[in-house]
């Protein structure tokens, strides 16, 4: 087998691997823009922040330390215990339903019924907030989280694909992990969505808020929800790239490999969200691979827009996006 | 209530400025943003170690140095706002420490007299004082770098680069692009091959990077990268196997934050720095004294002896070194910005002056004139061991082949003249 089709192939897997991180990252604006049809630009933010409360819960960190210890002159650093990973992720999914309520109670309860760009607004001054609180919080620092996930190369792969061809791939283990959990991630949520009383409220609310209300479902409810599973999505997308760079301010960053994956999707589909995330992955690789070289490299970023730009000028509702019918 | 707001106001803003008489040194930090991890603790350094001054010495020749920050959150319009904002409180010297900041500064600081010290970063060819009047980049900068890590590979390899390969691994911008002509230059005299690799910012995803190295399977690898984009490559060359000992930062890729998240898969990770590493230094112990347990530290006082912190000291060092140059040459304490540019240009960093300074052999000697704003280029090599979580110099300091180096800095330095009618002299 030529050589360049071995590389082509090793690429190709591995853009549907790095499709699945951006997947997990775009499921969390869709759920919410789906029930409310907000666009969550915090939705960034929310993983930088689920990502630094769960390492300062496992570090036992005292949150606000530095701020306590500036204004008191006091020494606190740490309560000086160790949380198990697995108690650490519920103890942080309990801190994002909490700002799921804040969120609803504080900022969306008020804005019911405003224009889609005043909620989008009122998202972005939400993501300005928490990133200025998850820096009080647990400090700005580069934090090392390990919640026990096995990163490197998969030896198996390696093995086997050497045994094939002659070369071994990289796959990475942690990509492998996290197209697991992307995959289950979505078969709960197409579960809870389709077979549960609160799933069906969701759907429901997504439809039609006014209609929902009549029948008795409290939006409010359901915002919170929604909000608390997008913050769980924004856990599980913050533990994956977290663990890849370690905890930091750049985390919130990730949003930006997600809008191409909207734009090509649709802002309103969980498979639309995955399929795009493969698309745009593997599209960006195999591009940087055949023409990144001819073109000096770092072609990545701006090929997934071109790309996601070139659906939309033919599907402007994406992929899987509902049609947009307005009747005059 | 106006008036008492009015008057609160105004006693605010007389107790923020700097005294006429004090020495100021303002700091253009970056405490917010997507590298405040890198500028927390360069700023921290560098405040702490005038309030050192301050403390103990009363001051610089018995002036007492402010230090105003103010928060570029690495901005490049922040940046010049902040030059702006601050350049009438009497500042003696600007360290932007951003090389974007500092291409927008070069003119400004020029017509006002100010000088301007960008230590390993900014315009390289700024070394060329006949052009660069008002900007030093001493005691090295990117092309040094790339010449000491090259000469490092050198003598890793026994003597010869000869069908060797070397990759470029770089930020895509300005910065990381900065070292592209001399590692050509280089690849020419020594005979290896030499390709670049760019990663766009931020650099979270570097798949596509790592897997063409794996293909290509480069001898060693430079790089160039910042922010996330270090922690990520590091990890990456962790996960390849790639050997570690062949791998190489310059100093923006060589501090604890970059090395701490890879683990034990960081461990003979390299960087390029241009001061020493660590913490067994007399200032630290006056710095603990004086500033962190007096409770007048900038930050936390977590920082002290981590690699960005002690670059943050190194600069304020210097600084208050030519300005007690300039106050001696003067023969007044109260020095301006004009003194204190002539003293920059005569500046002499030698081992008893850093060993005055509780720094003994914290950096290279140098001196600067006005042929050379950056001094000889002298770089070593630090190793990260992982398993004692620190960084080791592993090399001494060694000048940069100025033989490379010197023609691209004078042919980038006189097109920059030409482009701007700047007429090379000393005055």
């Amino acid at each position: 087998m030529p050589e360049q089709l071995i590389f082509g192939m090793e690429v190709f897997l591995n853009g549907l691997m790095a499709g699945v991180l951006y997947a997990l990252v775009a499921l969390g604006f869709v759920l919410i823009y789906k029930a409310s049809g907000i666009f969550n630009y915090a939705q960034g933010v929310m993983a930088l922040f689920s990502a630094l409360t769960l390492v300062g819960i496992m570090e036992g960190q005292v949150p606000f330390g530095h701020l306590v210890n500036a204004i008191f002159g006091t020494e606190i650093h740490g309560f000086g215990w160790h949380v198990p990973a697995f108690a650490a992720i519920l103890l942080t999914m309990g801190v994002m339903i909490l700002l799921a309520w804040c969120v609803q109670r504080f900022v969306f309860r008020d804005l019911v019924g405003q224009e889609p760009i005043i909620l989008f607004m009122a998202t972005i001054g939400l993501a300005y907030f928490l990133e200025g609180v998850g820096d009080l919080m647990w400090g700005s620092e580069i934090k090392k989280l390990d919640v026990g996930l096995p990163q490197g190369i998969n030896a198996v792969i390696d093995e086997t694909t050497f045994e094939w061809f002659g070369y071994g791939f990289f796959i990475d283990n942690l990509d492998i992990v996290a197209t697991i959990i992307a995959a289950l991630l979505v078969a709960a949520l197409v579960v809870f969505a389709q077979y549960t009383k609160q799933g069906r409220a969701m759907r429901a609310v997504a439809d039609d808020h006014q209609a929902a209300l009549s029948v008795g479902i409290s939006l409010s409810f359901v915002w919170v929800m929604v909000w608390s599973v997008a913050g769980f999505v924004a856990l599980v997308a913050g533990i994956m790239w977290g663990t890849k760079s370690g905890v930091q301010f750049s985390l919130s960053l990730i949003a930006l490999k997600a809008l191409p994956v909207l734009m090509l999707g649709g802002f309103t589909s969980i498979p639309g969200a995955i399929v795009g995330g493969l698309i745009i992955g593997v599209g960006e690789k195999l591009f940087e691979f055949a023409v990144g070289p001819l073109v000096g490299g770092a072609t990545e970023n701006w090929f997934a827009y071109v790309l996601a730009l070139v659906f939309l000028v033919f599907r402007p509702q994406g992929l899987f996006g509902e049609k947009i019918i307005e009747r005059v | 209530m106006k008036m008492k707001l009015a008057s609160l106001a105004l006693g605010a803003t007389v107790a923020a400025a700097p005294a006429m008489a004090d020495l100021v040194f303002p700091s253009l930090s970056y405490r917010t943003g997507p590298f405040a991890a890198g500028g927390i603790p360069f700023a921290d350094g560098y405040a702490d170690y005038f309030t050192l001054l301050n403390e103990r010495d009363g001051g610089i020749g018995g002036e007492i140095a402010q230090v105003p920050e103010c928060e570029t959150a690495y901005n490049t319009e922040k940046g010049v706002e902040c030059y702006e904002a601050t350049k009438d409180s009497g500042a003696l010297i600007y360290q932007p420490l951003s090389t974007g900041i500092t291409y927008q500064l070069i003119p400004k600081v020029t017509a006002d007299n100010i000088p301007m010290h960008t230590m390993g970063y900014g315009r390289t060819s700024a070394k060329n004082g006949k052009v660069f009047s008002h900007v030093f980049n001493y005691p090295a900068n990117y092309w040094d770098g790339a010449s000491a890590g090259v000469n490092h590979f050198l003598e890793q390899s026994g003597g010869s680069l000869d069908g060797k390969k070397i990759t470029l691994l770089h930020f895509n911008g300005a910065y990381g692009r900065e070292p592209i002509p001399t590692l050509e230059a280089l690849a020419e005299k020594h005979g290896f091959e030499f390709n670049a690799i760019p990663i766009d910012y931020p650099g979270q995803e570097q798949k596509s990077q790592w897997l063409q190295i794996r293909r290509e399977r480069p001898d060693y690898i430079l790089f160039w990268g910042w922010g996330v984009m270090n922690q990520v490559a590091i990890q990456e060359a962790a996960n390849i196997r790639f050997n570690m000992e062949n791998f190489m930062g310059i100093w923006w890729s060589g501090s604890e934050n970059d090395v701490k998240p890879a683990g034990m898969g960081a461990d003979g990770y390299k960087s390029v720095q241009f001061h020493n590493v660590g913490s067994d230094f007399p200032v630290f112990d006056d710095i603990q004294k004086y500033v962190v347990d007096a409770g007048k530290a900038a930050g936390a006082g977590d920082q002290v002896g981590t690699v960005l912190y002690n670059r943050g000291v190194y600069a304020a060092f210097l600084a208050a070194e030519a300005a007690k140059q300039a106050q001696e040459a003067n023969g007044t304490s109260a020095i301006d910005s004009g003194m204190m540019r002539d003293a920059m240009e005569s500046l002499t960093i030698t081992a008893e002056t850093m060993e005055a300074a509780g720094l003994p052999n914290f950096g290279p000697e140098f001196s600067v004139s006005c042929m050379n704003h950056g001094g000889d280029g002298m770089a070593a090599i630090a190793q990260w061991d992982a398993e004692a979580q620190a960084w080791t110099l592993i090399s001494e300091f060694a000048p940069s082949d100025a033989s490379v180096i010197d023609p691209l800095i004078n042919a980038d330095s006189a097109a920059y003249a030409s482009e701007n009618n700047i007429s090379e002299g000393c005055s």
